[in-house]
């Protein structure tokens, strides 16, 4: 019993113990909590952009369709009597052809509820019509059954983003219209379609007719360009800057430098882009050339950083074995240090370029920010890009560029997740644990 | 490796030779106004398709930005068209001139501003008096002619107009860089202003001091920048009931289910009143051609023919679904001529 009062203080003890590991547990858990938490905020967070998006989105990649019978009236389309494309294309009055057919059918009364009719109709209806005709010569004269575009607005009713129960006179779609495709409904001639043209034409100012492939495209050209000019120089700085350069208050700063590039907002690039590219050396406005080179200046600086961590990442005695073996500085390099840190090259690479994807600050100096309808041929024609593109769409007053826009915003978002993913790919497939 | 070095480099070298080739150009090059670009786009895409040139490439940089681009110079590296939501100024035109440029003018429409709101509210009447006096910095004091210049106490457009409803001020509206706002400033607030005569008569004493009175917006939180997207604003509008935007006439005209207009001086915005120029806040729109370049560059007088046509800026022309204004009978008709003969511009 003489061992009473330690044993008190020791279980005094024991019991602050206890207690202070309750609180120290007590306090991890919270620390994991906030960390959940964090995690659970930041995917529910994607998940409402993604949702938004692409519930606003998904609309733009189908489209309405409405059924014609048209009568390829001789009189107006080939009124030579000849029917060879040059001259279908040129001379026949494919519009007038589908109007009068139109208003055999629908009995519009009067110049104003005909306005009303065409105007269901994309004035791209003509052109599918044209293009039959040249194909089928021997159905002039004949009634044929078309399948056309509709016009935007009828499209926006048919995917209700055009509500019926507004009162008319704010409505675009006026009551007779309406009766009209309720009719053309009930008859079987109205249909959804996937809208291939969207991945097929340039940009268009009526949104049933416009699409993104020219901005892709030209997306293209100026990774291309991007690729070729800041892979090769990136690499060699990298290599130089890393292997051979001495350490010494010149490669310091240049070091420096090369870091502050990096942090530098992109606008600048595009100045810089403007008052070298542009004004001095000449170099054609609108161009992707001009928009690479800018944009692979912008990527350099993050291809350099990343190769130059990827090369420190290769043990010494990787190059130690080799310079033992009696190979000299340049084999080292080229056989043994470069294939090892090419996989972190890759990646730094991969990420610099989708950045440079997604960038549109840059490219308005040097007037990428524009309407460009053609698809370009090469990398002087005048193009646009991607994000461009979403940004023109989504100053558009015609409504149906509110679905254009979050579609393409889709096929941007397509591309950097493929973009990325190969980045993780190569990394994991090449990587190497020492 | 070296090789794949070495191969990429050769590609980049014979990239950049490639595009010092590229010297000519066969495509017209617009820049200038973000107000006229939704017009402009309409008739250079239909060009595209119904002639044998290429689609005109058209570039949105603001009326004063395509200006001094198009001033700049000539030669294939300048624009051979500005689209303009402002006349030409003498500065501007004095700098063509000096660098041998030969200048010719089109007028193509009106484009009205207006101010709007929710249709889940009512629509409201305006003089630009009250645009004035709910939105300016600063207002005289008691809103009395002559009154001292106090910061803007006005909280709800009640304290503006009794006659209007008790309802905080808000206005959505573009941010300074913008031509619509430009227009806005000049219009509407400086309009309102002018109905002060102590106002007015700083004009003639100093006029910076006028213009900062006049055209200076508050920025106490009533006026929200809400960027340059007008669909924005729309969108804003919509979960906003009590705020006002304000945007160009082509926005509310393909958003009539949403939004309403409000009169303004007892005229509400509609076609026919912007066209008769009885609607205030409205403004003219216009684009200018660099004459030595037609001919040296294949398709402009063929574009300016297709623009200034009846077919586009009549008043049952395309460009009248797309929200332009036209301009009326007789003026029409002289520029609809001179799209022909293209005569020069005299200032």
């Amino acid at each position: 019993m003489t061992d009473a009062p330690s044993t008190v203080l020791i279980s005094g003890q024991r019991e602050r113990v206890r207690r202070g590991l309750d609180r120290r547990l007590r306090a991890e858990r919270r620390f994991r909590i906030y960390g959940v938490v964090a995690i659970l905020l930041a995917i529910l967070m994607l998940l409402f952009l993604a949702g938004t998006i692409v519930s606003k989105g998904y609309p733009a990649f189908y489209q309405t369709w409405i059924e014609v019978d048209v009568l390829l009236d001789e009189d107006l389309i080939a009124p030579d009597g000849k029917t060879d494309p040059e001259t279908l294309r040129e001379d026949g009055d494919f519009r007038g052809a589908l109007i009068e057919s139109l208003v055999a059918r629908y009995k519009p009364a009067g110049r104003e509820q005909e306005n009303l009719l065409v105007a269901m109709f994309s004035t791209d209806a003509e052109r599918t019509l044209q293009n039959f005709t040249i194909a089928n010569p021997d159905r002039i004269g004949g009634t044929i059954s078309i399948w056309v575009k509709a016009s935007s607005d009828i499209d926006q009713l048919t995917k209700g983003a055009i509500g019926r129960n507004a009162p008319e006179s704010g409505r675009k779609v006026k009551d007779l219209q309406l009766r009209w495709y309720d009719r053309m409904e009930k008859d079987g001639r109205i249909e959804t379609r996937f809208n291939s043209g969207f991945f097929a034409t340039g940009d268009s100012r009526e949104p049933e007719q416009a699409g993104i492939w020219g901005a892709i495209v030209g997306s293209f050209l100026t990774m291309l360009v991007t690729l070729i000019l800041a892979f090769p120089v990136g690499l060699a700085a990298a290599v130089y800057l890393e292997e051979f350069a001495p350490k010494n208050r010149l490669t310091d700063l240049i070091e420096v430098n090369i870091n502050n590039l990096a942090a530098v907002p992109s606008i600048v690039f595009g100045l810089l882009g403007l008052a070298v590219f542009l004004n001095f050396f000449e170099l054609p406005r609108s161009a992707p050339l001009v928009g690479g080179m800018v944009l692979a200046l912008m990527t350099l600086p993050t291809i350099i950083i990343s190769g130059r961590a990827s090369l420190l990442a290769v043990p010494p005695s990787v190059r130690e074995a080799a310079f033992g073996l009696g190979a000299s500085r340049m084999q080292v390099v080229s056989h043994h240090v470069l294939p090892l840190a090419m996989p972190g090259i890759l990646t730094g690479t991969i990420i610099g370029m989708a950045r440079a994807l997604g960038e549109t600050a840059p490219l308005l100096m040097i007037g990428m920010v524009a309407f460009i309808v053609d698809i370009p041929g090469g990398p002087a024609d005048a193009s646009t890009v991607m994000p461009v593109q979403i940004y023109l769409w989504a100053d558009s007053p015609e409504r149906g560029f509110v679905e254009k826009t979050s579609g393409a915003v889709i096929v941007l978002l397509v591309f950097l997740v493929v973009m990325n993913a190969s980045a993780v790919y190569l990394r994991k497939k090449f990587e190497r644990r020492w | 490796m070296k090789h794949t070095v070495m191969f990429a480099t050769v590609g980049a070298l014979a990239l950049a030779g490639a595009a010092g080739q590229a010297a000519a150009r066969d495509q017209v090059r617009i820049v200038g106004s973000s107000t006229v670009y939704p017009f402009a786009t309409v008739v250079a895409e239909r060009f595209g398709k119904s002639s044998k040139f290429k689609t005109p490439v058209i570039e949105s940089t603001g009326s004063g930005g395509g200006l001094k681009l198009f001033c700049a110079g000539l030669g294939v590296k300048t624009p051979d068209i500005t689209n303009a939501s402002r006349r030409i100024k003498k500065s501007e035109y004095e700098r063509c001139t000096k660098n041998g440029i030969k200048v010719a003018e089109f007028k193509i429409g009106y484009d009205g501003i207006v101010l709007a709101n929710s249709k889940k509210s009512g629509r409201i009447e305006l003089s630009r008096r009250d645009i004035f006096l709910a939105l300016a910095k600063l207002v005289p004091e008691s809103h009395k002619d002559g009154g001292k210049l106090v910061p803007n106490p006005n909280k709800t457009w009640k304290d503006v107009n009794p006659a209007l409803p008790n309802v905080a001020i808000k206005v959505l509206g573009p941010p300074p860089t913008s031509g619509t706002r430009d227009a806005f400033n000049e219009l509407a607030m400086e309009g309102g202003c002018k109905t002060f005569k102590s106002l007015k008569a700083i004009k003639k004493q100093d006029k910076k001091r006028y213009k900062g009175v006049c055209r200076g917006i508050r920025e106490d939180g009533a006026w929200v920048e809400a960027g340059e997207n007008d669909n924005l604003i729309v969108q804003k509008l919509e979960a906003d009931p009590n705020a006002l935007g304000v945007f160009g006439f082509s926005f509310l005209d393909q958003n009539r289910d949403k939004v309403q207009g409000s009169i303004v001086d007892g005229v509400p915005p509609t076609f026919e009143n912007i066209s008769a120029q009885k609607y205030p806040v409205s403004r003219s729109l216009f684009f200018y051609v660099k004459k030595n370049h037609v001919g040296q560059i294949p398709g402009i007088r063929e574009y300016v023919r297709a623009f200034m046509s009846r077919k586009a800026i009549g008043k049952r022309g395309y460009l009248v679904g797309k929200g332009l204004i036209p301009l009326p009978g007789a003026e029409m008709k002289n520029f609809i001529s001179a799209g022909k003969s293209l005569p020069d511009l005299m200032m």
